[in-house]
């Protein structure tokens, strides 16, 4: 019997032995892999330099010498063009993080809706996510854009809430605060205010494992907060001063404003992403059993602690994954804003610093590593929040 | 889309300087024989330079330069092939191959020259950059843009100098930065921006795109140099003598008194020494660049020369109404100037 078994599978040649052969393939793989690649590297090289093509990451010191019209931090035009990569990149992550957060807000309230047993409520939901998932990102973007925010009046003609606020095609002017003398005693105050918050809660917490009686943190919080940055305000004075905008020459200045290339590219890119993280909550929702909703009320919980305690939770457990994915999708569409001149990393560095110190390679290069880093930050973030959320099993 | 053809470029140059060899002095014209046409990089859409007319053929300054040297090599100056380019694609397109010549209103500076692996080949328009304002506004001179929201073209040199304008004045301003100039001036017509800054002439082409073009003006200030010019790759000495002595050639033509009505009589009947060596009656010039004996005389034939070029698409004779001025001729006070040919 083993006599055969040895003949019809004869031992010693790596080509019959499945496992040494993949190892072999695996290596043969890994082999044609490198080689290729070094060979694209070092001819890309050695043709730059036959060309007399720069090549290198010297450039990033050179001085820029051009303008930015949306700069986060410090910038003049002596900077170097690794301040403006810096600038690029801090004005790709505003409009990402601030589309994220207003697309989730919008998104959960949409995906509700839709589950809504109001008619009229959740046929609105359905034709706002059939519309806007719909339509192209860049389209929607060169609809705020062009259609919306430049049709607004010219900064003499501004549409103005009071005197604090001003909209017109040049932005949204508001009224910058400044901190004051009283207002690091504001922000103690503030702070002492949180902990206590944080400390009654715990304590609160701890009892009603214990004796299963109620406290309402919800009102004592409301209290401790209102008042004790409250005090402060009235003892020490005013903790912020105000500048507001005023029209002088050809524009509005002093105060904060949000210039319409970037309100325009966060309402198309919220709107749209809206659309998508709303059907990964419905997803979500319908995914819970509804024997979990019946099985919460037979236990006399209410319709919100079911909902918050019972329904959400496992939700979550489905939502995540996919919504990961949207938040990914919202931070490379900002890249769009080329499209309409916002001055993020794509249209800032991939290009107008590509196109005045010519090197293409390691511009481009550049600028594909930081969105694949955002990329893998956004998504180990919501890797782990999803471990902590996932169902532990015994 | 931009985006993505920018994109796109980018990662050709990559693939092609990666993959294809180093080319060679001579490879240019060789490749160019063979393939049966020019390749051509040209703006996308700039009237009077480079633009497409209602049957959809290319007019301009600038396509004139294409023209000529198509005139040159194949005594046929319609085997051109265009490819609009922004200004962001146009220096990648060229250093990757796509295009032979890019012949695209492109400032001629020490950085571009010395550090793209490009050469100039000459200048066919000098040009200064300056700016463009609503007459609403009440600004008479650049001197009062303090403050001023301005949109520009992005990847431009125009960007530089309008930085270095404004430090040099002790002025604050925004800029807005656009990827196509009709973007930009939309953006004007739209009230984003005070001002609309770039080349002179660009400045006046734009004009007569907008809605109300008498409601703007051009400022007096000219604030740069801006020579534009052709440009080749580095490296291929024959193709670039050919890209330069064809520009040089209507320039000569223009000076000898040669135009595209008389040329062929002149080349038959011509005593004069200089002219019978542009137009190949006498000498090895055209066999020097590797050319036909009469390439002079198809580029001036089908092109004209630089003067009627001139006229034709920027000048008196077309909607711009251009005047000559740094243009002009050297010996009628203008800076054109192509050395003899001997």
């Amino acid at each position: 019997m083993q006599n055969t078994a040895n003949n019809s599978h004869p031992k010693g040649s790596v080509w019959t032995d499945p496992k040494a052969r993949a190892w072999l393939f695996q290596i043969i793989a890994v082999i044609a892999v490198v080689a290729m690649g070094w060979y694209l590297f070092d001819n890309t090289q050695s043709n730059l330099e036959k060309r007399g093509i720069t090549s290198g990451f010297s450039f990033l010191s050179n001085s820029a010498g051009f303008g930015i019209a949306q700069h986060l931090i410090d910038y003049s035009e002596s900077d170097s063009y690794g301040r403006v990569f810096v600038i690029g990149l801090l004005n790709t992550l505003l409009v990402s993080v601030i589309g994220i957060v207003l697309a989730t807000i919008l998104g959960f309230i949409l995906g509700v809706a839709r589950l809504s047993p109001n008619w009229l409520i959740s046929k609105m939901a359905t034709v706002y996510i059939e519309t806007f998932r719909n339509i192209p990102p860049l389209l929607q973007i060169f609809f705020w854009y062009f259609a919306v925010m430049l049709s607004l009046p010219g900064p003499r003609q501004s549409l103005g809430v009071g005197e604090t606020f001003f909209l017109n095609s040049r932005g949204l002017y508001m009224p910058a605060p400044s901190p004051t003398d009283s207002f690091g005693t504001f922000i103690g105050a503030l702070l002492i205010a949180i902990i206590a918050i944080v400390l009654l809660g715990r304590w609160a917490k701890a009892r009603r494992e214990a004796t299963g009686k109620v406290f309402h943190v919800s009102i004592a919080a409301a209290v401790v907060i209102i008042v004790l940055p409250g005090m402060a305000l009235l003892f020490a004075g005013n903790p912020l001063q105000w500048e507001t905008p005023a029209l002088s020459g050809f524009n509005f200045r002093g105060g904060w404003v949000m210039i319409p290339e970037l309100i325009a590219l966060t309402l198309a890119l919220t709107i749209y992403t809206a659309a998508f993280i709303a059907e990964n909550v419905r997803s979500g929702i319908m995914a819970v059993s509804h024997g979990q909703t019946e099985a919460a009320r037979s236990l006399g919980l209410s319709g919100a602690i079911t909902l918050r305690l019972v329904i959400i939770p496992q939700a979550l457990r489905v939502i995540i994954p996919p919504l990961t994915s949207q938040y990914l999708n919202l931070a490379k569409n900002s890249s769009l804003a080329a499209g309409i001149g916002y001055p993020d990393m794509v249209s800032l560095f991939a290009g107008t610093v590509l196109n005045q110190t010519g090197q293409a390679i390691e511009v481009i290069a550049i600028t594909m590593s930081v969105y694949l880093a955002i990329s893998i930050s956004i998504s180990m973030l919501m890797n782990w929040y999803n471990k902590r959320i996932a169902l532990i099993e015994r | 889309m931009k985006m993505v053809k920018s994109t796109l470029a980018v990662l050709t140059t990559a693939a092609v300087l990666g993959v294809s060899g180093f080319a060679q002095a001579g490879a240019t014209l060789d490749a160019v024989q063979k393939k049966g046409f020019v390749q051509c990089g040209i703006s996308d859409g700039l009237p009077g330079f480079s633009y497409a007319d209602a049957k959809g053929n290319y007019l301009g300054l600038d396509v004139d330069v294409c023209r000529a040297v198509a005139a040159a090599v194949f005594g046929d100056a319609t085997k051109v092939k265009y490819s609009p380019l922004t200004a962001k694609e146009r220096f990648t397109a060229l250093q990757s191959g796509e295009v032979d010549i890019l012949s695209r209103n492109t400032t001629w500076t020490s950085s571009r020259d010395a550090g793209l692996g490009l050469n100039f080949a000459g200048v066919n328009y000098y040009d200064g950059q300056g700016f463009l304002v609503n007459k609403k506004l009440g600004v008479s001179s650049a001197k009062e843009l303090d403050g001023a929201t301005v949109c520009i073209q992005a990847g431009t040199t125009t960007e530089l100098n309008l930085s270095d304008y404004f430090r040099a004045s002790g002025m604050k301003y925004t800029p807005i930065t656009y990827d196509t100039s009709d973007e930009s001036a939309k953006s004007v017509e739209a009230g984003r921006c005070d001002v609309l800054t770039s080349d002179q002439s660009q400045l006046y082409a734009q004009r007569i795109k907008l809605a109300a073009p008498d409601e703007y003006v051009v400022l007096p200030e000219v604030i740069s140099k801006e020579p534009l010019g052709p440009v080749v790759r580095q490296g291929d000495e024959e193709w670039f003598d050919i890209v330069r002595w064809s520009l040089y050639a209507m320039v000569n033509a223009e000076e000898m008194g040669i135009n595209s009505k008389n040329v062929e009589e002149m080349a038959k009947t011509t005593k004069n020494p200089d002219i019978a060596r542009l137009l190949g009656a006498e000498g090895e010039f055209g066999k020097d660049l590797k050319l036909p004996k009469d390439w002079a005389v198809k580029i001036v034939k089908q092109v004209g020369n630089y003067g009627e070029s001139f006229d034709r698409n920027v000048g008196a004779g077309s909607a711009l109404k251009i005047e000559r001025g740094l243009n002009a001729l050297w010996n009628k006070g203008g800076l054109q100037y192509a050395p003899p040919v001997r």
